[in-house]
């Protein structure tokens, strides 16, 4: 059921069309309906976006919704319900569910809830292999038919390189990607962070960076050898950014993603938190993979970002229950729950005057939509365009607050910015002409 | 950059009564590792330890300074030695010493780390002597535990009472160890006895020379030298030990062969062995020593291990004494914490 | 307004002369006598004792130290000291023993010291010498010997200075103020 409902007096940024300014956004049926100035609509629901961004809903390229088998972590509402908090009204679902988004069947079972609980779009993705197991490839036809997007294995890499290839060359022919989470088998065996002077310090076993530059390395060369289309999932080492930088120049089909976390923490942070303290606690929060790294690949990764040899931003957002982390760091899950905090981290980097808040904004829209060609599925996703579908999302970018992960829609609160001050917060978020979220004061007068 | 604090005392949160002048800041209700130490810290430490010596030379060696107190040693890891020094010095001290044996991860095998502290903590712990496989594991009882905690060695990251005991020892026949040179030779990268060592000997002014094959020198420290500021690396030992003061040899263990990291034990011991030929090179009456328990033939020679310029029995003996002070210091703190009504800080 | 100076140079120096002769009188010589100071300022008072009574009597008394740190499980007032020391006794057993402290306050630091004694030997008989009794005893112990009665509050705080410690012989007593009395 949607309803009308008019945005206005904001300062609407559509990366896609290259509109910056105050208009006003009406959105009914479902979709956009005209974006103007001093727009009247009777019977609206009406949000004045004073002194606020209104831009495309958000649209995450890398989500693990956990559902189904994982539900305790999370599931289909829960998850959708974070991403509306965090602004996100598309998130890609990533298939290391149980049992594994690896035939058409489940696909079904998770456009269904999605239809039936989500709170914004899901579009799935398939499995590469079987059972994820990295041996035999999955039905990429069938799952192409049933809506997947693109192909992973994630969060496991593909560990073989024919596999991979032939991977490369099935999913071509539906003009899919292939999502590669990047990790040499060997080289990271054991890792649980980072490897350098903070793990010797912690005496925690590391993951070197080499063990993504050579993963990456080895996806390119079968990319460029096979024509297929390999997108990088959260890269974090500047060595990996080269080969892709270098790739791009060369015309090869990589796209490459990075996560907040990425752009903005380094290893430091395990050792002693997000939080400035002096102490070693070895935050299990902030255990993830790929690792934190150091300050040297943040600032790489944040680079490549502003200049475009990453294409886009995708949360990873990957919950887990309280037990899965209360534990000693070796015996820890992996993962950050980061919907929910991705725009306000993300913020950083417009404070930092690293990028620009429209360029920000672009990175998370426009950017992952282009990346996987997205607006095949689903055309005009990601703007603001007359008839794209009512995705808007409002937007404080002044706005300080701190970050209490018991109020996490997600179950998963599990995320190492506890307690932690960011700047940035989503006001409001309309997905398929619907208001899924909306903060108290965004009612009536907006501010 | 990460650096090693020297010379500032760290200050926490306290609540205990003003002191005189003259008194040193003992502010830890917990030892988990010896990387926020001043040598001033050390130094109350060391001469704890004297006064603990004195007591173990006894007719009796009893005193009622942990009477009430439950010592409660929780190992996931074997090791009688430490885990009998520990029991003695809480016996030593009057207290009731109590030995709770888990294994391997307790995720998998039932009760949470943290449910075990908890639980242990309810029976009245009052002080949690903790070795554990998982770095990081006793941080995480500590944040849990209502109660003190001395880490007996986590994982590859800390054994802390092992470097005090080895500061003591060296200091006991050096007197300072300012400017001393001491070479810590084997399998760096997996020991946590050579990291705690490095924390204390460098707050105390010794000039440290880390000796092992290249791939067991931890990959931090290869990279970034330059943040230990008295830390040398050497692959080679002829060269490393000239002129040392101490000569300090590390467990080398099966597993580093079967992981690949040197080609075999002969090769190992061929480079790296301590044995008399490479002593030669070492000052006159270098001091040997070894955390033990010791693969002679492997990193030390037989000779070496039982000679006269070998302190391993002494660094046992004085680990005794080391630990009493240790479990005074912390239970003290404890104690006048829980006095004014504060609660257990590190 | 400086403290009240209640005790002298020279007063400290008369006191140690008369306990001098008092031990010696009450114990009929000096034979079989130990004195044993307490940590810390009981030990030059010890010292000084034993020189005084090797001046008059002739005889070199043995002189020990005793540091009672690991024998207080109760928590002092004022917090106990973090710095304990070796205690170096000489042979106790059947000796006529003087414990020598500067100040008897609550008497739990004696207290603590008899269990030490007891621990190291079983002394013939304990006697106690004290500088400065401030009174407000909580246990049944009393001095043998005593430089000056000083009445005091709770809330007081004595500052006894020697020459061998802080440079200088004097008896102070000091008023806290209300916001730093320990609760």
């Amino acid at each position: 059921m949607s309803q009308r409902i008019l945005i206005s007096n904001g300062r609407v940024i559509d990366p896609a069309g290259g509109s910056d300014g105050i208009a006003d956004v009406l959105i009914e049926g479902g979709r956009i309906a005209e974006v103007g100035r001093s727009i009247v609509a009777d019977g609206a629901m009406e949000i004045d976006a004073s002194g606020l961004v209104v831009a495309p809903g958000f649209v995450d390229a890398h989500t693990h919704l956990r559902d189904p088998g994982y539900e305790y972590k999370e599931d289909i509402a829960s998850g959708t319900r974070a991403a509306a908090r965090g602004g996100f009204t598309t998130v890609c679902a990533m298939p290391n569910t149980d049992p594994a988004m690896d035939n058409r069947s489940v696909i079904e079972y998770v456009l269904r809830e999605a239809q039936a609980r989500a709170y914004v779009r899901v579009l799935p993705i398939g499995a590469v292999t079987k059972r994820r197991e990295g041996k035999e490839l999955a039905e990429l036809g069938d799952l192409a038919q049933a809506g997947c997007v693109a192909f992973s294995d994630d969060g496991a890499p593909v560990w073989d390189a024919t596999v991979m290839r032939r991977a490369l060359e099935y999913a071509s022919a539906f003009g899919l990607p292939i999502i590669d989470h990047c990790e040499d088998a060997s080289l990271a065996k054991d890792g649980v962070m980072h490897e350098g002077w903070v793990s010797t310090r912690l005496g925690l076993r590391g993951q070197p960076a080499a063990a993504e530059e050579a993963a990456v390395a080895r996806d390119v060369a079968l990319a460029e050898a096979t024509g297929g289309h390999i997108h990088i999932a959260h890269v974090s080492t500047r060595g990996a950014i080269e080969v892709i930088r270098a790739a791009k120049r060369r015309g090869a089909r990589v796209t490459a993603e990075v996560t907040p976390h990425h752009l903005t923490l380094t290893d430091e942070v395990v050792a002693f938190g997000a939080g400035g303290g002096e102490a070693l606690i070895y935050d299990t929060d902030a255990k993830v993979n790929p690792p934190l790294r150091s300050a040297g690949d943040v600032d790489a990764c944040v680079d490549a970002l502003a200049e475009g040899a990453i294409d886009c931003i995708a949360t990873d957002h990957a919950p887990h229950a309280v037990i899965e982390k209360l534990c000693e760091f070796d015996d820890a899950a992996f993962g950050i729950s980061g919907l929910e905090t991705a725009f306000g981290l993300c913020m950083r980097l417009v404070d930092d005057g690293r990028v620009e808040l429209p360029a920000l904004i672009e990175r998370m829209t426009i950017a992952p939509v282009r990346a996987l060609g997205l607006d095949r599925h689903v055309p005009q996703i990601g703007t603001l365009a007359v008839g794209a579908p009512g995705d808007v999302v409002v937007l404080d970018p002044e706005r300080e607050w701190t970050v209490e992960p018991e109020r996490f829609a997600s179950k998963g609160k599990n995320t190492p910015l506890r307690g932690v001050s960011l700047r940035g917060r989503v006001v409001a978020t309309v997905a398929g002409g619907r208001m899924v979220h909306r903060m108290e004061e965004a009612a009536v007068s907006g501010r | 950059m990460t650096s090693i604090r020297t010379a500032e005392t760290r200050v926490a949160e306290t609540s205990l009564p003003e002191q005189a002048a003259e008194e040193q800041g003992w502010r830890r209700s917990h030892l988990l590792d010896l990387d926020d130490f001043s040598a001033d810290e050390l130094d109350l430490v060391m001469r704890t330890t004297d006064a603990m010596k004195e007591v173990l030379s006894r007719e009796v060696p009893r005193v009622p300074a942990l009477r009430g107190t439950t010592v409660v040693t929780l190992f996931y890891e074997n090791s009688t030695r430490t885990r009998a020094s520990f029991e003695l010095a809480g016996k030593v001290l009057g207290a009731d010493a109590i030995n709770v044996s888990a294994s391997g991860s307790s995720v998998s095998k039932g009760e949470s780390l943290v449910d075990t502290v908890k639980t242990l903590r309810a029976i009245g712990a009052g002080v949690l002597v903790m070795r554990h496989n998982r770095s990081g594991a006793p941080y995480l009882a500590a944040r849990h535990a209502d109660c003190s905690v001395i880490n007996a060695g986590d994982g590859l990251h800390a054994h802390p009472t092992q470097a005090l005991l080895d500061l003591y020892t060296m200091r006991s026949q050096l007197g300072d160890v300012r400017g001393k040179k001491v070479v810590i030779v084997g399998d760096i990268a997996h020991s946590r006895v050579a990291r705690s060592n490095l924390w204390s000997l460098a707050a105390m002014g010794a000039e440290v020379t880390l000796c092992a094959p290249p791939t067991l020198i931890p990959a931090g420290l290869r990279a970034g030298e330059g943040e230990l500021p008295r830390v040398r690396i050497e692959t080679d030992l002829d060269r490393a030990i000239e002129g040392a003061d101490v000569v300090m040899a590390l467990r080398m263990q099966l597993e580093r062969m079967q992981g690949g990291f040197v080609p075999g034990m002969r090769e190992y011991s061929r480079l790296y062995q301590v044995n008399g030929e490479r002593l030669a090179r070492a000052q006159k009456n270098a001091l040997v020593m070894h955390p033990g328990p010791m693969n002679e033939g492997v990193e030390i020679s037989h000779e070496v291990a039982h000679g006269l310029q070998s302190r391993v029995e002494e660094q046992v003996t004085n680990g005794v004494a080391v630990r009493m002070a240790v479990l005074w210091l912390v239970t003290r703190t404890a104690r006048s914490r829980n006095a004014s009504g504060g609660k257990a800080a590190s | 307004m400086p403290d009240p100076l209640i005790m002298s140079a020279d007063d400290v120096r008369r006191a140690v002369t008369r306990i001098a002769h008092e031990i010696v009188e009450h114990n009929r010589g000096a034979s079989e006598l130990v004195l044993i100071g307490m940590q810390t300022r009981g030990v030059p008072l010890a010292q000084r004792l034993a020189r005084a009574i090797e001046s008059f009597e002739g005889v070199r008394v043995p002189v020990g130290s005793l540091d009672v740190g690991l024998y207080r499980d109760d928590l002092p007032e004022r917090g106990p000291s973090v710095n304990i020391q070796p205690s170096e006794l000489p042979e106790i057993a059947g000796k006529r023993v003087v414990l020598v402290d500067d100040v008897l306050y609550t008497g739990r630091t004696v207290r603590a010291a008899l269990d030490a004694l007891i621990d190291y030997g079983r002394p013939g008989r304990i006697q106690l010498a004290v500088l400065v009794d401030r009174g407000h005893r909580e246990l049944p112990i009393r001095a043998d010997f005593v430089g000056k009665n000083v009445p005091t509050s709770r809330r007081d705080d004595v500052q006894v200075r020697l020459e061998e410690t802080d440079g200088e012989d004097s008896v102070q007593v000091k008023a806290v103020r209300e916001a730093e009395v320990p609760s």
